[in-house]
């Protein structure tokens, strides 16, 4: 194994199962309906809510009428404005961990901010009857025209982008402004990207029922502890009070992190009828209630003398946002980290509009910014007559350029070059259209791939059983990546007890508080809990183990430890299970806690990558297709290689949709258009390519002890501008606005 | 919650006497359509008449050398049937471009012929919508209308006919036989759907009562065939163009053409015209491009859909010139 991104240090772990290709431990689970989703609980004497939505996109509301609802089969209350209860917003701060998505409540006031606003809600004692009720509520309004749903139109297209810089969004080194004013070659373009959907498969629900004054919400979310405190402070009551569960979820990407109104119409209802509420939105409500990649646009600046090295780079972002809560997307977020280049400035901007909240989405700001600068480069290299891999090549950064760490550990150069080969980069024409297969023209494009590797603080409580069974327990999730295998993968590691005999346990807000599960994270911030969960858990097994009459004693204690579920000193071997059964003991169970250290001021911890694609353009009927996909990409350690190859493949499938297809429109009356997985157009099976992803080995032992720096997001990166790049090559035409339309091929 | 009745008939007669007015009694095959609809509320039927127990599942060769297809035949059914694969490639190719293969597998060869548009303002009754609700407005007209037609369309309605079984039979000529209170009927397969005029809320030409029974196929034409279906996405998406061509040669030049469009129009349309600026010109591209720019000579384009002027161009060009390929591999 290479070492090179530090040495080894005593406790570094070094893999007989994590490291190692495991198949979710859930899989069965799942394949078998097994898996207790929120929406398939139910509860005795349950009900079912279903939310009424507003039908303008501007305006107020004026009365709703409710006798015909009212008096259907099945149908119990209907809540709104006037009859809801009073309560309190959340603090939603992000440090407290009791962010919402939408600071609002629902039914405050009878504003109506977005097309889709919840206005009622309905409940019943089935599904269908609160779902047909909703549908007989009528709505009267007040309709305000100009309602914004597009930020391209108030774009002017020229210097600056419209909206408001917000407070920490600007920053700059050097001087950037004179510099690329005296460069010798420049370009300013502008980018956009569409609004995009998360469109999970698994829709958002809520069950909620009251005991006492005590809450128990099952909800799909990625989020539990955050929504626990949400939740308390919403109501009022002591975090003790809220329990929030969520054991499987079917993928979030950002929409489920911070708790949506639906979980608090649910909690209100449920109280108030004594009897638990289930709700699930239904799909066009995922389009509309529920968040969104907010549409971005995008300036990019870039000064660089004739041999491609960058000397300035401008980066302006903008992003919409809602008037019930406001999303900074950040787009330009990561530019300055990217690239060698003393001269840097980033500004990003908010524009109102009548659209439920944004929130993050699978890389957010990363994303969308990637698409820009690395699509840049790319129109750069073309003035430069360069290869698009030497210039970037020409701009590493040895060291963090925006604050001059030095990287925990960076092999974005062996990313270029391994991505490179694979792909057959050396066989591109840099001519466009110079290559061709029967009808078809075919383009070669190239981006560099990044995400910051984060790692927070989290508990985790790990427990030997009587029986041989190890209890790990952590409060963050399971979203579908593949957390309870990673996390039986690394206790298997640190106690030897096999895969088989670990029982994870997750997505419980009274579990010892985890992470939330986003920001590729997770992994670098719960498997380190473990490990000191374990440790712990081992100093009591010891304890036991030496004292006066036990097999051990006399042992000394830093001596002895854990393998095959066994205590070990030297040649002398104790199973953990004979231990407890000789002090009589069904459980020992310790609790511990583990978080970044002094390496953060130390280094910059950043995961690179490259992809690679070819597009086929037949010009003749104006179809694009993806053909090809290699990406490369340093995470560090990958834990479970199977999942996080996975993730990589996801997120890159995730760029295809921005690239070609995915984009949510809304009429100039604010209508959602296509607010449905017919209309709204995602990659299927038959768009996607052989993707091959490789993932280098190098564990980063300055993150955390396991050297794994977390995989989510990181494959979506760059794609859109690979693909977008590809294009120009394929044909010469330069599409800066996301996706690339058949209508916008044939207008280039 | 809104109550309907579900009758479920065995025979052709009880099928047509259970059903007395199209908008309160729908009669059911595959569902594919008419379930989300009614989950839309879009369309509110009283009764359900569950018609997939009708003897209605058999393709047989007449004497005649048509090809008969009783009206429950599913989609998948017809597009791998030996004899739609061998002489009505066209439609088999145009079948297998359509949906997925679960819903082709309930999908119904009357259910087809029978499915509305997938405009979304007809697909939510809080939007204006002359054909769901006539004289509420087309909210496609200064909305979005990308997907919207540019050949056929009216003031009142833009909405295309989204089927692609429908273009392959234009192409192949087809007739509809229906069962009514007064007996039976043949209506020809290009007269069936209605252009949408004033009245866009009239789709077709089926009275009260009446049950399509059978769609016959014309007798196999001559020539290379092929359906060219383009869309944003490789599967699973309506048709933003489509063509269905066959072609045949005499020599180099065009005997006999047959040219139908899908995803550009408010019904399945034959582009007759074209057809007839083929006959007797040599197959060559300029003739091809020729044909097409007669064929979308009178489009309207309205604001997000003008693309499709071009696509529709480019669908027939390359759709001719495949079909004639097939045509010279056939010869030789
Ligand atoms: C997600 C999705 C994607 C699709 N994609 C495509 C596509 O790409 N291309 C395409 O062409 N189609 C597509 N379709 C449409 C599909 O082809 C139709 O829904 C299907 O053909 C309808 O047949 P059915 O038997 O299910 O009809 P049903 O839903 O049962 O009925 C439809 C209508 O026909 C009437 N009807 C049924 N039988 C008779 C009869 N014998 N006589 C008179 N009236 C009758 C019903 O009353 C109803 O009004 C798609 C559908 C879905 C849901």
């Amino acid at each position: 194994m290479t070492t090179e991104s530090g040495k080894i240090r005593e406790q570094d772990v070094r893999g007989q199962h994590t490291g190692m290709q495991k198949p979710r431990i859930d899989g069965t689970l799942k394949l078998t309906g097994g898996a207790d989703y929120a929406v398939d609980r139910n509860l005795p004497n349950q009900t079912y809510g279903y939310p009424v939505t507003s039908t303008i996109a501007r305006g107020r509301l004026k009365s709703l009428e409710l006798d015909e609802a009212l008096a259907m089969p099945g149908v119990l209350d209907i809540f709104h404005h006037d009859n809801f209860d009073s309560l309190s917003r959340s603090p939603n701060s992000f440090a407290e961990q009791n962010l919402t998505s939408e600071p609002r409540l629902p039914f405050e006031d009878n504003e109506i901010a977005y097309h889709g606003q919840y206005i009622a809600f309905v409940v019943a004692d089935t599904f269908n009857h609160a779902r047909a009720a909703a549908m007989k509520v009528t709505a009267n309004y007040e309709r305000d025209d100009g309602a914004i749903t597009d930020i391209k139109a108030l774009d002017s297209g020229e210097g600056e982008l419209p909206g408001e810089v917000q407070e920490g969004d600007a920053s700059s080194r050097g001087d950037p402004d004179s510099t690329l004013e005296a460069a010798s070659v420049k370009l300013d373009q502008r980018y956009s990207i569409a609004q995009e959907c998360h469109a999970v498969m698994e829709m958002h629900a809520s069950l909620a029922n009251w005991e006492g004054d005590a809450l128990t919400i099952y909800e799909s979310s990625q989020g539990v502890v955050f929504q626990r405190n949400a939740l308390s402070k919403i109501f009022a009551m002591p975090p003790e009070k809220v329990t929030v569960i969520s054991h499987f979820i079917g993928s979030g990407f950002g929409s489920k992190l911070f708790m949506w109104p639906h979980a608090i119409m649910t909690a209100v209802a449920s109280r108030r009828l004594g009897r638990p509420v289930k709700t699930m939105l239904p799909r066009s409500q995922e389009f509309t209630a529920t968040g969104y990649r907010p549409t971005s646009l995008q300036r990019v600046r870039l000064g660089a003398d004739d041999s491609g090295k960058l000397l300035s780079i401008h980066h302006d972002g903008c992003n919409e946002s809602s008037p019930t809560g406001k999303h900074d997307d950040t787009v330009s977020g990561s530019t300055p980290k990217m690239y060698a280049c003393d001269h840097v400035a980033v500004t990003n901007r908010l524009v109102t509009v009548n659209k439920c909240p944004p929130c993050p989405m699978r890389a957010p700001g990363e994303a969308s910014g990637s698409f820009a600068l690395e699509t840049a480069l790319d129109e750069l290299a073309v003035q430069l007559d360069m290869d698009p891999l030497e210039l970037r090549k020409k701009n590493f950064a040895e060291t963090d350029p925006a604050d001059g760490l030095p990287w925990s550990s960076n092999h974005l150069i062996e990313c270029w070059d391994s991505a490179a080969k694979r792909f057959g980069w050396d066989k591109r024409q840099s001519t466009p259209g110079a290559m061709r297969d029967g009808d078809e023209l075919i383009g070669y494009g190239m981006a560099t791939q990044s995400w910051e590797a984060m790692r927070l603080s989290s508990s985790a409580r790990v427990g030997f059983r009587a029986d041989g069974s190890l209890l790990v327990a952590c409060g963050t999730q399971d979203i579908g990546t593949g957390t309870y295998t990673i996390v039986a993968q690394t206790a298997s590691e640190l106690t030897g007890i096999p895969i088989e005999m670990i029982d994870v346990q997750l997505g419980d807000s009274s579990l010892p508080t985890g992470p939330l599960s986003g920001g590729s994270f997770a992994t670098a911030t719960v498997l380190p809990a473990v490990a000191a969960a374990v440790k712990e858990a081992l100093g009591q097994l010891t304890e036991l183990a030496t004292a006066e009459g036990a097999p051990f004693a006399g042992v000394e204690t830093d001596t002895i430890g854990l393998e095959n579920g066994e205590l070990v000193s030297g040649h002398r071997r104790l199973a953990v299970t004979e231990l407890l059964a000789h002090n009589r003991l069904g459980l020992v169970d310790a609790e511990a806690s583990a978080g970044p250290g002094d390496e953060q001021g130390q280094y910059s911890f950043r995961s690179f990558g490259a992809v690679f694609v070819e597009v086929r353009w037949d010009p003749e009927i104006s179809r694009l297709r993806l053909a090809r996909v290699v990406s490369t990409i340093d995470i560090g350690r990958a834990i479970n290689p199977l999942t996080a190859r996975n993730q990589v493949e996801g997120g890159i499938v995730m760029g295809l949709g921005m690239g070609l297809f995915e984009q949510a429109e809304f009429d100039h009356s604010g209508y959602p258009y296509n607010a449905n997985l017919a209309d709204y157009i995602l990659p299927v099976n038959a768009d996607i390519p052989e993707i091959d992803v490789e993932l280098l080995d190098y564990p980063d032992y300055r993150l955390n002890e396991f050297g794994a720096r977390g995989v989510g997001e990181i494959g979506l990166t760059g794609v859109a501008a690979a693909i977008s790049n590809a294009v120009y090559n394929a044909t010469g035409k330069r599409i800066r606005d996301m996706p690339i339309s058949i209508e916008k091929m044939l207008t280039a | 919650m809104r109550q309907f009745e579900l009758e479920s008939v065995e025979k052709v007669d009880q099928a047509v006497a259970s059903q007395r007015d199209q908008r309160r009694d729908a009669f059911v095959a595959g569902g594919t359509t008419l379930l989300d609809l009614v989950k839309l509320d879009v369309m509110t039927p009283e009764r359900m008449v569950d018609v997939t127990h009708l003897p209605l599942k058999r393709i047989e060769k007449l004497d005649d050398g048509r090809l008969k297809v009783g009206a429950l035949v599913t989609n998948n059914e017809l597009a791998h049937h030996e004899l739609v694969k061998r002489d009505y490639a066209v439609l088999s190719e145009a079948l297998l471009a359509g949906a997925s293969t679960g819903l082709r597998n309930l999908a119904t060869t009357a259910g087809n012929v029978m499915q509305r548009t997938r405009c979304p303002y007809y697909r939510d009754p809080a939007m204006p919508c002359n054909r769901r609700e006539p004289g509420s407005g087309c909210a496609a007209l200064d909305g979005i209308n990308r997907n919207h037609a540019v050949l056929g369309t009216s003031n009142r309605c833009i909405a295309t006919h989204p089927s692609d079984m429908c273009v392959g039979m234009v192409a192949v000529g087809a007739t509809i036989v229906v069962e009514g209170p007064q007996g039976s009927r043949e209506i020809p397969f290009e007269d069936y759907h209605l252009l949408p005029g004033d009245t866009p809320e009239k789709e077709h030409d089926l009275k009260d009562g009446e049950l399509i029974t059978h769609v016959i196929l014309d007798a196999p034409r001559a020539g290379g065939q092929h359906y060219l279906k383009l869309r944003d996405r490789a599967s699973y998406e309506f048709a933003l163009a489509s063509c269905a061509a066959i072609v045949e040669l005499d020599g180099d030049s065009v005997a006999s053409a047959r040219l139908a469009l899908g995803g550009v129009a408010t019904k399945p349309w034959r582009a007759e015209a074209a057809e007839k600026a083929l006959i007797g010109q040599p197959a060559t591209r300029e003739n091809f491009e020729r044909a097409a720019e007669v064929a979308l000579a009178d489009a309207v384009a309205y604001s997000h859909n003008g693309y499709k002027i071009t696509l529709g161009k480019q669908a027939i060009v390359r759709a001719l010139r495949d079909a004639t390929a097939r045509t010279t591999a056939t010869a030789a």
